[in-house]
């Protein structure tokens, strides 16, 4: 693991929280578990991957799925990103592969390829909204709903995995851009007062 | 601002989620056929004052083509639809004409 440790550090955000003098929390998650499935989402095999990995069944189109071990997001109509710990993964993909065995299906430890933030507050609409086109409005976004867009310029996941909790997920090189984004749109004061 | 519904996912794709990709249902002309098809089938392009049907991907998002069509003067959207065709469906046209009667493709 000593690699991945090394990646994570190499973003300079490994671990980091902004919270005080900001309108919500924003923690970087730290080394995640991220396997990547490709195939047919509506087959048995997929099924039993996505339980296997994280407890969780597929979630349907722009929704995401939390089980005892993890969640599984809805990426494409033929992609589905798993998360779990990142202690789990190595045996999280030998159970998805296993599963997946004789199917026209990919399993990949992406774990290294992104990083998750979390943020927390009744105000992460608010913040999210300064850069990203998304409607955020909770009619148009519920709890449970996951998108892949663009925020602060960049290529994002967003999910929202309760009122006030959701998970932010981009390519680890632009980690440390999003990092200071975020910051920089949830300084306490800069509310826009839209939601 | 455009906003196409993706019908490979079903969000709502502002302009800037979305990779442009032209003219849709092209002909394709390749080796065998004539020079004059064939520059037709690079260059010419019907670049209408109205209706038009064109190909996008979710570039933001899913990743996955789909076509669009809308009117390149008011940007009102009649309609998206899948990739997998190579003309716009019996319910597309029928949502164009109800709102330009007497169009014809
Ligand atoms: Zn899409």
């Amino acid at each position: 693991m000593s690699d991945t440790q090394g990646v994570s550090a190499a973003t300079g955000v490994a671990g980091r929280v902004i919270e005080r003098g900001h309108m919500i929390r924003i923690r970087e998650a730290g080394l995640t578990g991220m396997i990547a499935l490709r195939g047919d989402l509506a087959s048995p095999a997929m099924a039993e991957a996505v339980r296997a990995v994280t407890g969780a069944p597929v979630p349907a189109p722009l929704r995401v799925e939390s089980g005892a071990e993890g969640r599984a997001v809805w990426m494409s109509p033929d992609e589905l990103l798993l998360i779990t710990a990142i202690g789990r993964a190595p045996e999280a993909l030998a159970a998805a592969e296993a599963a997946l065995s004789g199917q026209h299906a990919m399993a990949l430890d992406l774990s290294d390829a992104r990083v998750v933030f979390r943020l927390s507050g009744a105000t992460v609409p608010e913040v999210l909204a300064k850069g990203s086109p998304v409607d955020l409005r909770e009619a148009a976004f519920p709890v449970s709903t996951a998108r892949r867009t663009h925020l602060g310029g960049i290529a994002v996941g967003i999910w929202r995995l309760e009122a006030e909790e959701w998970e932010v997920v981009c390519f680890r090189s632009l980690a440390h851009h999003l990092a200071d984004w975020l910051a920089q749109a949830s300084a306490s004061g800069s509310e826009v007062g839209h939601f | 601002m455009l906003i196409l519904t993706c019908p490979n996912c079903g969000a709502d794709c502002a302009e800037t989620e979305l990779a442009p990709g032209g003219e849709a249902h092209l002909k394709r002309f390749g080796p065998g056929s004539s020079d004059d098809e064939f520059t037709g089938y690079l260059f010419e392009r019907k670049n209408p004052r109205g209706v038009h049907f064109e190909r996008w991907r979710h570039a933001y998002g899913c990743g996955k083509w789909f076509h669009a069509a809308r009117c390149t003067v008011t940007m009102e959207v009649f309609g998206t639809y899948s990739a997998q065709v190579s003309e716009p469906p019996a319910d597309i046209l029928d949502s164009i004409r109800a709102r330009r009667p007497g169009w014809e493709v």
